[in-house]
């Protein structure tokens, strides 16, 4: 009788149609290890098998690209002889299943993309998102994540640098955790991944194999429901000690001429890697699963194949230099085996036992997988509010309520759980525009932010994707960087559903379409569906992480009002957008409207404009106006400085309450000396650039007209909700 | 023939050895901040090594040493090296141990005291202040008596904790090496990140010459990281001696 019933297909998430696929290609019956590297291989999580046409129109290409999408993370050229690899990675279903272990070995894994590569990590970040804080769950899940985060990341000794963190009641069911991480290397000393050379050694290194994680790229390729509580088992458990000497023994090995290839083992394991190697070098692997390093006996191929247990590592060496490696990895006490060789055949077979338990051709599976152009319906636009429908509130008022919030509140309590520092390079800490990482041992930086606007994604995912990389450009440009690229991490509901689909789609299109007016290529990315519970889906959260190069770290600026009586300037134009604004969410209890347009060529030109102003050492301060508005930007930078202002009054023509808290894009709040805000001024006018003087630096307090608020009561309305939130009861 | 007849030679720099153990994470920040006042990178030693050249420094940095799986320091306090540590310490070569350092130093017996889970029960990376208790000491003469600095911390086991005799005995014989406090110097149950016992933020050990400290001196060392303050310290030790 057949072992592979319809059930046993089903439950290996492979549709009948995709299990047709399977026979044909195999000419027979699979057997339950086959089916089950089939059902790995062919998930969403590794396939990209409902997302990849529409990835494909991403502009993914620049002078400065050395490797985009497809390795393991992506290259670009930062002169000086040094590249910039990095990549942003979810791992949103684990995380809500078990917080801690969930969020640790997502740090774990985009961490191996990273110094698989041939780079030594130098900074990490992550986007997080949680469910409202009133729900049962939310408190617990932010609590297991940032120590998931901070122990993992402490521990292996890379600097997490910053992220972002918000709530919505949408992600109650389905919190999302994306973490990326950024490494240098020597240009001329860059590792890939396709295995080239039959009959080389195909080793494997670091932790042994044991029976966790087994199914978690197909288990991240499905809704979760109430039963999702029992997919713990699926969820891997982290080793931040064991990673710390994987990334020593690597970088050992790397500078050694010893390697071939080399591929983290990430989601699908031992299967993923050898067949990607294998596929990329057009050739066949032989592996003897006896060999591979195991936690416990008795361990089936099965299982051998679709653990994914972490700090693992799959190299292809040259032939004879398996001693060189090994002595490296003694070294540092983690398991090295030679597990197979290369062959020439286009087949993976495995054997356990002295038998054959696998023969799968290569290219069908990690190829030819199933591509889907899913049925997809334009989304449901939100209509336009005009600022008059949403009520006005006394600015100052407004502002200390707004700093209290959720999402506009300090995230010290987040990031003090971080090591930020460690590596000595952390020159703009968590807290500010971009974090700066400087080049180690020179006068050069990396600027580095994570950004979405969720909101504006929901209510047009065409302009929400545009925004979502505008804003990273613009939070790259606030610290003086020229912007580089991209990595995005494309969050979405079930992809089968037509009104989801719609939403990828279109955000795609219009991050796209933001990418190529900016020149910021995506160099790598992450997909993650299915997020949804019960029916319910996220709101759409394509994030996205972004680096850019700062020439000389003198002239970079923070955020911080620096001295008494200089002008504060604000570039670009508010028109008092209060769509889909925090201030209509949190203030007038309505999430209604549509999202601010991002004009791209306003948006380069008033960066552009900037960037020059800060590299030039004309400005003293610099801060981008996004979520909350022109008046959080001005508190933001007069807490960071501890100085205060007395600020202009609103022009006549648009209401108060919109122009200090519309959420206009394209805009920067800089601060000059007095005299060169005149130059400034004229400079732009004669550019064709908005820019006004909006108030002038000094006292310890914010001055609007007869009103006033301490910088004491803003700071401290600013740092406590979330401390506040946290030390309320753990339900859970 | 007092003076003059023979021009002092150039004393040689300050010899110093970064201890390295699988799971250290600030081996090369330190060894950074070294180099800075030496002119030289340090030595490097590994931990299986089992014994040590002629030195005049020996750093025990922060980090996770063998993952501190166990209890922090707990592990590393019984390496091959260690070993060597100790007794060079006894000839009274100075030894510096920051963070995870301080840690190993305490299990190790080489300093009093315990550093226990952080009182907040989490892992803490911020600036703190502290006092300089003494400035009469190879480790911190290029401070004043009393001053306030600035200087990072990032740990999750800096809670000093001494029994209430081996405490006073810390005091009476003026063990404590700094105290965090606020911006103005005063030890405030607030400027106390950790729950250390009478604030305590690094000791000596009877002699003298083994220092520990949670805080990461190395780690404002450099105007472009935001302060200086922990300068002074790698300072002290390269006069004192080379």
């Amino acid at each position: 009788m057949s072992q592979i019933t319809p059930d046993v297909v089903k439950s290996h998430g492979l549709s009948a149609d995709e299990y047709k696929l399977v026979l044909e290609i195999m000419g027979r019956e699979p057997n339950l290890t086959e089916l089950g590297i089939f059902s790995v291989m062919w998930s969403e999580h590794c396939s990209y098998k409902s997302s990849k046409k529409w990835l494909k129109t991403l502009p993914t290409t620049a002078p400065w690209v050395i490797c985009g999408p497809g390795e393991n993370a992506g290259v670009i050229d930062i002169g000086e002889g040094l590249a910039c690899i990095f990549k942003m990675e979810s791992h949103n279903h684990p995380s809500f299943i078990e917080p801690y272990q969930g969020a640790a070995t997502g740090v774990g894994g985009i961490l191996r993309d990273v110094f698989t590569m041939g780079a030594r990590p130098v900074a990490n970040m992550n986007a997080l998102r949680f469910g409202a804080p009133d729900h049962p769950k939310t408190r617990h899940l932010v609590s297991g994540v940032v120590s998931g985060i901070g122990g993992y990341g402490n521990c292996v000794g890379v600097p997490t640098v910053g992220g972002e963190c918000d709530f919505h009641a949408a992600y109650n069911g389905n919190i999302l955790v994306n973490a990326m991480t950024v490494g240098l290397a020597a240009k001329d000393r860059i590792f890939y991944s396709a295995a080239a050379g039959v009959g080389n050694p195909v080793v494997y290194v670091g932790s042994k194999t044991g029976r966790d994680g087994i199914h978690g790229a197909t288990m991240a390729s499905a809704e979760f429901n109430e039963d999702s509580e029992e997919k713990r088992p699926t969820v891997q458990v982290g080793d931040p000690f064991t990673e710390k000497l994987l990334i020593e023994a690597c970088m050992e090995l790397m500078a050694t001429d010893v390697i071939v290839a080399i591929q983290d083992m990430g989601a699908a394991g031992l299967t993923s890697s050898s067949f990607e190697m294998a596929s990329k070098g057009g050739l066949g692997i032989e592996m003897d699963l006896d060999r591979v390093p195991m936690r416990e006996q008795g361990m089936t191929a099965y299982e051998i194949m679709l653990s994914e247990s972490q700090e693992r590592m799959l190299m292809v060496l040259k032939p004879g230099r398996e001693e060189v490696a090994k002595a490296i990895f003694d070294k540092w006490e983690l398991d090295f085996a030679v597990v197979g060789v290369l062959t020439d055949s286009g087949r993976m077979v495995l054997k356990r036992f002295g038998a054959v338990v696998a023969d799968l051709p290569i290219d069908p599976l990690a190829q030819a997988s199933p591509e889907y152009d899913r049925p997809w319906v334009a989304p449901k636009l939100a209509a336009p509010i005009s600022a008059d429908a949403v009520k006005a509130v006394a600015p100052l008022e407004a502002l200390k309520k707004l700093l209290h919030t959720p999402d506009l509140c300090s995230k010290r309590w987040i990031w003090e759980q971080y090591d930020h520092m460690v590596m000595g390079d952390t020159v703009g800490r968590p807290g500010g525009d971009a974090a700066v990482v400087r080049i180690h041992g020179s006068n050069r930086g990396l600027a580095i932010t994570t950004d979405v606007t969720p909101r504006y994604c929901q209510a047009n995912p065409f302009e929400g994707g545009k925004q979502a990389v505008a804003e990273a450009w613009r939070n790259l440009t606030s610290v003086g960087a020229r912007p580089l690229a991209v990595t995005d991490n494309l969050n979405f509901g079930n992809p089968e559903k037509p009104e989801i689909m719609g939403q990828i789609v279109t955000a795609i299109k219009g991050m796209g379409e933001a990418c190529v007016a900016l020149d910021f290529p995506v160099v790598s990315g992450n997909v993650s569906l299915y997020n949804e519970t019960n029916g319910n889906a996220i709101l759409p959260t394509p994030a996205i992480g972004a680096v850019g190069l700062i020439d000389d770290l003198e002239s970079c600026v923070g955020m911080a009002f620096e001295a008494d009586g200089e002008a504060v300037l604000v570039i670009g134009a508010t028109t008092g957008h209060l769509g889909a604004s925090l201030y209509a969410r949190e203030l007038a209890g309505l999430e209604a409207g549509a999202p601010p347009p991002v004009d791209l060529s306003v948006e380069r030109k008033n960066g552009d404009f900037v960037r020059g102003l800060i590299v030039s050492g004309r400005v003293t301060a610099c801060h981008d106006v996004s979520g909350g508005g022109l008046l959080i930007s001005v508190a933001e930078m007069a807490m960071a400085g501890g100085l205060g202002a007395t600020l202009a009054d609103a022009p006549k023509d648009v209401p108060e309450h919109a122009y200090w808290f519309g959420e206009d894009q394209a805009r920067y709040v800089v601060t000059a000396s007095a005299g060169e805000a005149g130059t400034i001024l004229s400079e732009a006018a004669a550019l064709g650039i908005k820019a006004a003087l909006i108030g002038t630096t000094g006292g310890d307090k914010l001055i609007l007209g007869a009103s006033s608020a301490s910088l004491t009561d803003l700071a401290s309305a600013h740092e406590s909700w979330l401390p506040e939130f946290m030390s309320g009861p753990d339900s859970n | 023939m007092k003076g003059a007849v023979f021009p002092s030679k150039p004393r040689p720099p300050l010899k110093a050895a970064v201890i390295v153990f699988p799971g250290s994470n600030c081996d090369r920040d330190v060894a950074v901040s070294l180099r800075a006042v030496t002119g030289k990178p340090p030595l490097m030693a590994w931990h299986r090594d089992s014994s040590l050249p002629k030195l005049d420094l020996i750093v025990v940095p922060g980090g996770f040493s063998y993952g501190d799986y166990l209890r922090s320091g707990a592990m590393a306090a019984h390496s091959p090296i260690l070993r060597e540590v100790k007794a060079r310490a006894d000839q009274g070569v100075r030894v510096l141990g920051i963070c995870n350092g301080f840690q190993i130093l305490t299990e190790a017996g080489l300093l009093p005291g315990v550093l226990m889970r952080n009182r907040g029960l989490k892992f803490c990376c911020k600036d703190v202040h502290l006092t300089v208790s003494r400035n009469d000491t190879v480790f911190t003469a290029k401070y004043r008596k009393s001053q306030v600095i600035r200087v990072p911390i990032a740990h999750a086991d800096g809670n000093f904790f001494a029994g209430p005799d081996m405490l006073n005995r810390i005091e009476d014989e003026g063990q404590v090496a700094f105290r965090y406090c606020d911006e103005e110097g005063n030890l405030t149950e607030q400027a106390n990140p950790n729950g250390s016992l009478n604030n305590i933020a690094g000791g000596y050990n009877l002699a003298g010459n083994v220092l520990g400290l949670m805080p990461h001196p190395e780690r404002l060392a450099d105007p472009l990281l935001g302060g200086t303050d922990g300068m002074p310290m790698f300072d002290s030790l390269l006069e004192a001696l080379s």
